[in-house]
């Protein structure tokens, strides 16, 4: 008998599992022509604000849905549902991330082809978010201006996998004297040319922008969105 | 047939902490095929392009996406993402 320690190659990914189906579901999604968008941030960032005032202002022009991770309530699906869209909630339990297969799960019963628009929120967290891919075609990253202008500096993975920042709250800057230009200069400096945008869901300022970046994906994308 | 060891590639942007890692690996593998087994985690640096110098270089920060000989700024990273199991050491 061979007792002589062998080495097998492997070479496999460890979230390959959810690669692949992250794989099949941004196919689906492309068959069916809906845009999905992922929003990331730490917890109290203004996620579900901004998610709300999003849902109220785009389904005036194009048909739009959202998933919502988060650990334990379904408060934010209920806040949600005020914008009269369909909205699904989608409880972890104990795990801090969403992963493809929660997402796959919670499409069940809906149809893609009726969206033209699909939001994923996932749960509050800068950490474990940024290893999982759920088959977004744009995943953006939020930073309130009441964290701390070097949020990017701390958390340089999770703004490396997003491919747009916006920054919320944007009403209170000058009341937490907000460092805009820091900011800025953070953010460019771990994904550099990162588009950046600057909203307060409350006030709507910044809204029509952030519209504006969407039509102009609808225009890069052919018949989607 | 043991499993002695697995040998692990881990990118400094993979989001998985080197230690955090080792520190569960054996509460994990116990009472699994794996049990009493190593984990070996070889650590990938930030390599990015650079447009400029037209070559792969290593970052010296994360916190820094710049080339650091002609410090053009550049997204584009070449490795650093990985966890990847590379290989199983086996005995028997």
């Amino acid at each position: 008998m061979n007792t002589q320690p062998r080495l097998i190659e492997v070479r496999q990914n460890v979230l390959k599992q959810n690669d692949l189906l992250a794989r099949e579901l941004r196919v689906r999604f492309q068959a069916a022509g809906v845009y999905v968008v992922s929003l990331v941030s730490s917890p109290g960032t203004g996620k579900t604000a901004l998610l709300e005032k999003m849902l109220t202002i785009f389904r005036e022009e194009w048909r739009v849905a959202a998933l919502v991770g988060d650990l334990a309530t379904d408060n934010d699906a209920a806040r949600l549902a005020r914008s009269q869209v369909p909205v699904k909630q989608i409880t972890t339990g104990t795990v801090c991330h969403l992963e493809a297969t929660m997402v796959e799960r919670a499409l069940e019963g809906w149809n893609l082809e009726e969206l033209d628009l699909l939001f994923i929120e996932n749960v509050g967290n800068l950490v474990c978010p940024s290893s999982y891919n759920l088959g977004e075609d744009l995943r953006i990253v939020l930073l309130s201006v009441t964290e701390g202008e070097d949020k990017p500096l701390k958390y340089p993975t999770i703004f490396n996998t997003a491919d747009v920042a916006v920054i919320t709250k944007i009403d209170l800057a000058g009341a937490v004297e907000f460092d805009e230009h820091a900011a800025h200069a953070n953010i460019q400096a771990v994904r550099p040319g990162m588009e950046i945008f600057q909203v307060s869901a409350k006030t709507g300022e910044g809204m029509d922008e952030l519209k504006q970046f969407f039509r102009m994906r609808n225009a890069e994308c052919g018949v989607r969105i | 047939m043991q499993v002695r060891a697995i040998h692990l590639k881990l990118g400094r942007l993979s989001g998985v902490v080197k230690e955090a890692l080792l520190f569960s690996y054996e509460v994990a593998c116990e009472g699994t095929p794996l049990q009493g087994s190593r984990l070996c985690i070889e650590e990938i640096p930030v390599t990015v392009y650079c447009p400029a110098c037209d070559a792969e270089r290593a970052l010296a920060s994360i916190q820094h996406f710049r080339c650091p000989i002609c410090d053009t700024p550049t997204p584009q990273i070449m490795q650093g993402k990985e966890l990847e199991v590379a290989a199983l050491e086996i005995e028997g």
